[in-house]
């Protein structure tokens, strides 16, 4: 079953480093490591829709790098997507030119995002890792007047 | 063509990624920007390869693969070499007729720092320009070995605090200048020649698309800020790479068959180089009385580089 696009069932499903270690003079010289399960031209599927192989950095998760975290407001967001464009992390998802969310299994919590966004007040603000959304959501800041 | 026409942020947003996130590159590193948006900016089948550096270390950490796209890996310096010989080799069975599919259009990518461009694999980047195979080389440059703890290379701008020239009572950190890699690459007479910066995405996507749809090898340097090793906050990468393009440390430009120089954006205002170098820990020793004259020096360099840019543009030569 799909966990929608946001969460889809393989993604970020195990902590980097997890997995089972083998010795240097164990590893195979030139590995092969497939992308997908089955052949696949990803410049036209979506992500939610791909046959990911448990080699895809994408069943991987970083999660626990982060020590703040973006949260998204939605009520603000004019969809320009400077995040989308400048997120090193790959972790902001837009879909049909609308910013949907934040995929917090593969975002660092590096803060470009609400660095890059224009709207006033920011419809991205960094909050503490443990921080609620709603929490958050419920100190936004209000609109700063242009100093004359 | 399968290049995927960008007018705007919003028509760009549709691509669909082929990097893939939990790569290792550090928070807020403009690597993982570039790359994403080279893979973003067309639809076409990428054969790539990595030099060993940041990029390769970080997305190919193994079990883990982070390319949705064929990427090879082989040594420090041979991407270039990889990426013409994959070329060769897809051309000779083009040919011989034993593609599976002749006439899926793919696109051969070769990725370095600035290390392995401007130093170690320099003679094999060399060799593949003068070969004339249809490949893009980009640089990442971040103008330090990043990977390995961050010492001095031949893209280290004047007066940098690297590990191994670093600044002290006796040095100001590295004491020649950087190497005008665009210019050596130009003087191959390659037939497409960028510098480019992440900051101004539109300019950079375009250049991608051109040079992937150039026949021949086409050379991109791009500007890749460290957090790490510049020493400034990850939250500020975007803002960096704006005071380097806009104090003209990183002009943008580009240079058709060896000759002909665009400049590609002017700056409305031009910012003095000491803002770009205040904003990183690096330059920090530049900013003692007894070091002034570095930036004196930096600053001198800029104006005329740009003097040369704008002349040359004007003379069409």
């Amino acid at each position: 079953m799909s966990r929608g696009v946001l969460a889809t069932e393989k993604r970020g499903m195990r902590e980097l480093g997890a997995e089972e270690h083998v010795g240097w003079d164990e590893v195979t010289q030139g590995t092969l490591l497939p992308s997908f399960e089955k052949d696949v031209d990803a410049a036209h599927v979506r992500p939610e829709e791909r046959p990911y192989s448990d080699f895809n950095s994408y069943t991987a998760t970083v999660a626990s790098w982060r020590v703040i975290k973006p949260v998204y407001n939605r009520d603000i967001c004019i969809d320009c997507q400077n995040c989308w464009v400048w997120c090193p992390d790959t972790s902001i998802v837009s879909r049909d030119k609308q910013m949907l969310g934040i995929d917090y299994d593969h975002c660092k919590g590096c803060g470009v995002c609400v660095e890059v966004c224009p709207t006033n007040p920011k419809s991205l603000l960094m909050f503490g890792e443990s921080e609620e959304t709603e929490a958050a959501l419920a100190k936004w800041p209000e609109k700063k007047k242009k100093a004359k | 063509m399968a290049i995927t026409s960008i007018k705007n942020l919003k028509e760009f947003s549709t691509a669909n990624e082929r990097f893939e996130g939990a790569h290792l590159l550090c928070p807020g590193c403009a690597h993982s920007m570039i790359v994403r948006e080279l893979m973003n900016c067309t639809d076409d089948n990428l054969v790539i390869a990595s030099n060993t550096g940041c990029l390769e270390v970080s997305t190919a950490v193994y079990p883990y693969t982070s390319w949705d796209t064929s990427w090879i890996h082989i040594g420090f310096e041979n991407a270039a070499t990889a990426a013409s010989g994959a070329e060769a080799m897809y051309k000779a069975r083009k040919r011989k007729g034993t593609l599976k599919d002749p006439d899926a259009p793919v696109k051969f990518v070769a990725f370095g720092g600035d290390g392995s461009t401007y130093d170690i694999g320099f003679q094999w980047l060399s060799g593949a320009m003068e070969r004339g195979h249809d490949f893009t080389y980009i640089c990442l440059d971040n103008e330090n070995y990043a990977n390995t703890g961050g010492q001095r290379s031949s893209a280290t701008p004047i007066g940098a605090n690297t590990t191994t020239a670093q600044a002290g009572r006796v040095s100001y950190g590295k004491k020649e200048k950087k190497k005008d890699m665009v210019a050596i690459m130009a003087a191959h007479g390659a037939p497409y020649v960028a510098q480019l910066a992440p900051n101004k995405w539109k300019i950079m996507a375009k250049g991608f698309q051109k040079a992937l749809e150039t026949e021949g090898p086409c050379f991109i340097n791009t500007v890749s800020a460290c957090t790490t090793e510049w020493k400034f906050d990850p939250k500020d990468t975007i803002h960096l790479t704006d005071l380097a393009t806009d104090t003209l440390m990183f002009p943008i430009y580009e240079i058709i068959d060896g000759h002909e120089l665009n400049i590609l954006y002017r700056p409305k205002n031009i910012i003095p180089v000491e803002e770009y170098l205040a904003a990183q820990g690096r330059y920090k020793h530049l900013f003692k009385p007894e070091n002034k004259h570095v930036i004196e020096q930096i600053q001198k360099d800029i104006d005329a580089k740009w003097e040369y840019l704008q002349r040359r543009e004007e003379a069409r030569v």
